[in-house]
């Protein structure tokens, strides 16, 4: 039996494959590549596999964790070579290993925001938009567990924020809380439309870059 | 993927049904390939994925060496509003690439109520909707599946239609295309061409006149085309394409899974039932073959699910060694196999237990009439007696959900059959208490009627459909005798089966009305969410046509149908013969104790495979 901790990427049309639909599509590929993942005891067993930090639909990463359980002991050197002919399009097995941290010490996520502006990037927006990330407060809209529309300040989850000016669209590399709470790094975005509605961009791009603990090493 | 698409999907619900990529979808080089078929869809991706027509089509022509075939689904509404404003053409999920520079664009159509999706398909990819202002050799138009029987109301729309089924059909038609594309013919020596492969109906190569009645007086061949167009079929099962390596798709469908096809055909000849007659004659694929392909899709696909398929699972004659070597396979790699279509009989009980393993889900039953006269009448061969006994062996061992379906306007129906379902509903709870193993939880039947839709090929094609108001009589009789509480009763909308009752056999002047329904809206009209019939109506009364002369008009024995330049290898005298029977309430047996003498064997040789 081994514990398994599997980075993927999960880019171009994988990235509209949801959350629960990309675990289904797990357990198919496990058995194509002939493993038998460890099922839970019980009346309804359900396959040992968890994402660590699930990405939203329609956002891509260069380092989505799966945990999962095998029934016999696998070489996780050759893992990724192994899945590379039973996963869909868009999703890469980048490296596995058997993990030796508990997710608990994920703490930051490095991630790209793309604004995109059709009509060229307002001058000064960059700073604009650094000045509002890095202020005082930054209040977006969330949806709480009740389903209800709130006033929540992220400023406290925002660790870093760098900009870097293109010509129609504006780069935010930022550096947020993973968990525990973490914030998904499109309100930074929603935070710029909100407060700054003259550089609301037209459209926003997420891509996920590193999963990082909190000493800001690479988690893995 | 085109940047315009890219910011309309994260709007989009479900957005991973428009973007491909899933496992074992093909791509093939474009330089290597010389033709291209855009195999639509004209429902949802959910539905159409699940469909297995699809995917062994699929196989068939991404196995022909320069032949690349790619799916394309209808959009659903929020998607289909996106596209428009956006002006993205329809694209083919393989390549992305714009439908309308397919060479042919072949539309899978199993339900009239489709119809309004292939026309809006047609407008989202930019393709003219007419046959006969598309003037060039790419793309051809065609269509197949089990509705193109009557293809007449899509007559002024498609090139072609493909009648039967299509592994070998299809195999002939693009290789003439390739050639005709090769060679530079134009489309009227194309479809001239094609009208000689067996199977193969060209509409515009045949001239409908009609009396003033408004039947048709004449439907005449031109340039050569045939008199009649047989349906084609697969002689042999074995040979026959399997998808063994099939497109998983990424995000959920309808029938999710492994589907193993037993055979095509049915013996029992129930005279109500299209699929009964037109799939005919009884041809198997071996267990030995089914039980290879079961193990190997289940492996390839990561599927833990299977499911066996046809008309009449329960006369598959190797049932239980096919179900023992499925078995060997399934157990050890934890898959779940389901057996649908089971008769009531003692036989499939003890089968449908023995797979079940424990897990009691619903039992699912379809007398389809109330009284054993209405059953023999439409020679639906099921005794109350042997669902009694069915449901006395499953409620002692623990089931306690049962589904019911039956149908309303049944020909000779009276008020005695309905009532007769009620009767039967109280039975059943009756049963259940005298036998429930545990009666703490509680039981549910579920009596489900749906209104008789009288389709082509069938005994019942010269029937009318009952009226509107009659129906709806029926059902309300029907509820004030339904009055035990475990019973829930549902009935099927009205306005959705009169529409298929005039689709199913209309004749093509109900292209102008379809196109009609569908500028005023219809676009998905086999979802609830976007049906109206009032459109209908309307386009009706526009294009002076009247929708009672389709559905509720009886047919005379000498009346030419609009679809009678089509044969399906059972002839209309038998037909009709069997309408008569019906009348006298007296059945027909089965094709595996008596040959009834239908026509179908002629297509192989002389002998079914029963």
């Amino acid at each position: 039996m081994s514990k398994v901790r599997l980075c993927f990427a999960k880019e171009g049309v994988a990235s509209y494959i949801s959350h629960l639909d990309l675990l289904r599509t797990f357990q198919r590929v496990f058995i194509r590549a002939g493993m038998v993942i460890r099922h839970s005891a019980g009346f309804h067993p359900h396959p040992m596999m968890s994402f660590v930090l699930p990405l939203s639909v329609g956002q891509t990463s260069v380092c989505e964790l799966l945990d999962f359980e095998t029934e016999e002991e696998i070489d996780c050197a050759a893992l990724p070579a192994r899945l590379a002919p039973c996963l869909p399009l868009g999703v890469r097995a980048l490296e596995c290993h058997v993990p030796e941290r508990p997710v608990r010490e994920l703490q930051y996520l490095q991630a790209l925001v793309s604004m995109e502006y059709d009509g060229g990037v307002p001058s000064g927006t960059a700073e604009a938009v650094r000045r509002l990330l890095l202020g005082e407060q930054v209040v977006v809209e969330k949806r709480n567990k009740r389903k209800q529309i709130v006033d929540v300040d992220i400023r406290p989850m925002i660790h870093t924020v760098e900009t870097e000016e293109r010509e129609r669209f504006l780069l935010l590399r930022t550096v947020v809380q993973a968990q525990n709470p973490g914030v998904n790094p499109a309100l930074l975005a929603a935070a710029v439309s909100r407060h700054l509605p003259e550089r609301a961009p037209d459209f926003i791009r997420v891509h996920r870059e590193r999963l990082l603990d909190g000493d800001g090493s690479v988690f893995r | 993927m085109d940047q315009k698409l890219a910011r309309i999907l994260p709007k989009v619900q479900k957005p991973a049904r428009y973007v491909g990529g899933e496992y074992n979808a093909v791509i093939k080089d474009k330089a290597a390939v010389d033709f291209r078929v855009a195999f639509c869809f004209p429902d949802t991706y959910e539905i159409g994925m699940s469909n297995l027509g699809m995917r062994i089509l699929y196989g068939v022509m991404n196995n022909m060496e320069g032949v690349w075939c790619e799916r394309v689904f209808a959009p659903w509404g929020d998607m289909e509003a996106a596209l428009r404003e956006e002006h993205i053409p329809l694209y083919a999920l393989e390549s992305g690439d714009r439908v309308r520079d397919f060479d042919i664009v072949a539309f899978s159509v199993g339900y009239e109520m489709a119809y309004p999706a292939i026309l809006n398909m047609l407008e989202l990819s930019g393709i003219p909707l007419h046959s006969a202002d598309r003037g060039g050799l790419a793309p051809i138009v065609i269509a197949g599946g089990t509705a193109m029987y009557n293809a007449e109301p899509l007559a002024d729309f498609i090139d072609l239609a493909c009648i039967g089924e299509g592994e070998e059909e299809l195999v002939e038609l693009l290789t003439l295309c390739r050639r005709a594309k090769a060679e530079g013919w134009d489309k009227g020596r194309l479809l001239r061409e094609a009208c000689h492969i067996e199977g193969i109906y060209v509409p515009s190569l045949y001239e409908v006149r009609y009396h003033e009645d408004g039947t048709v007086a004449a439907i005449t061949p031109k340039d050569g085309a045939p008199e009649r167009v047989r349906k084609r079929i697969v002689q042999d099962m074995d040979s026959a394409h399997f998808p063994v390596k099939s497109i998983v798709p990424s995000t959920e469908i309808v029938h999710d899974r492994v589907t193993l096809e037993l055979f095509r055909g049915c013996i029992r000849g129930c005279r109500f039932c299209q699929a009964g007659y037109v799939y005919r004659p009884v041809r198997c694929r071996s267990k030995e073959k089914l039980a290879e392909y079961g193990a190997a899709a289940c492996a390839d696909s990561g599927y833990q699910e299977m499911t066996l398929s046809s008309l009449s699972t329960s006369d598959y004659p190797d049932l239980v060694e096919l179900c023992d070597a499925l078995e060997d396979y399934c157990g050890p790699h934890h898959v779940t196999l389901s057996l649908p279509s089971l008769r009531a009989d003692n036989f499939s009980m003890a089968l449908t237990e023995r797979m079940a393993k424990g897990r009691k889900a619903g039992l699912t039953f379809a007398p389809e009439a109330g009284t054993q006269r209405l059953r023999d009448a439409i020679n639906k061969n099921l005794t109350e007696k042997d669902l009694m006994e069915s449901l006395t062996r499953a409620f002692s061992n623990g089931w306690s959900a049962v589904k019911l379906y039956y149908m309303l306007g049944l020909p000779t129906e009276t008020d005695e059959d309905i009532i007769g379902i009620a009767e039967m509903a109280d039975h059943v709870v009756h049963c259940w208490r005298e036998h429930a193993s545990n009666k703490a939880r509680g039981v549910r039947i579920t009596v489900s009627t749906s209104w008789f839709v009288p389709k082509p090929f069938t005994a019942f094609q010269w029937e009318p459909q009952i009226s509107r108001e009659e129906y709806e009589r029926r059902v309300k009789l029907l509820r004030e005798h339904m009055t035990a509480r475990a019973v829930t009763y549902n009935w099927h909308d009205g306005d959705t089966s009169f529409l298929e009752a005039v689709l199913a056999r209309g004749d093509r002047r109900l292209g102008r009305v379809l196109e009609r329904a569908f500028e005023k809206g219809a676009h998905l009209d086999a979802w609830q969410d976007y049906f109206d019939l009032g459109r209908w109506l309307k386009a009706f009364d526009e294009c002076g046509l009247d929708p009672a002369f389709y559905a509720n008009r009886e047919r005379g024995r000498e009346e030419i149908f609009p679809w009678s330049v089509i044969s399906c290898g059972v002839g209309d005298e038998y037909l009709w013969r069997e309408r008569e029977r019906c009348y006298a309430s007296q059945t027909t047996p089965d094709c595996r104790t008596r040959c009834s003498g239908c026509g179908a064997n002629k297509m192989v040789g002389g002998t079914c495979d029963v």
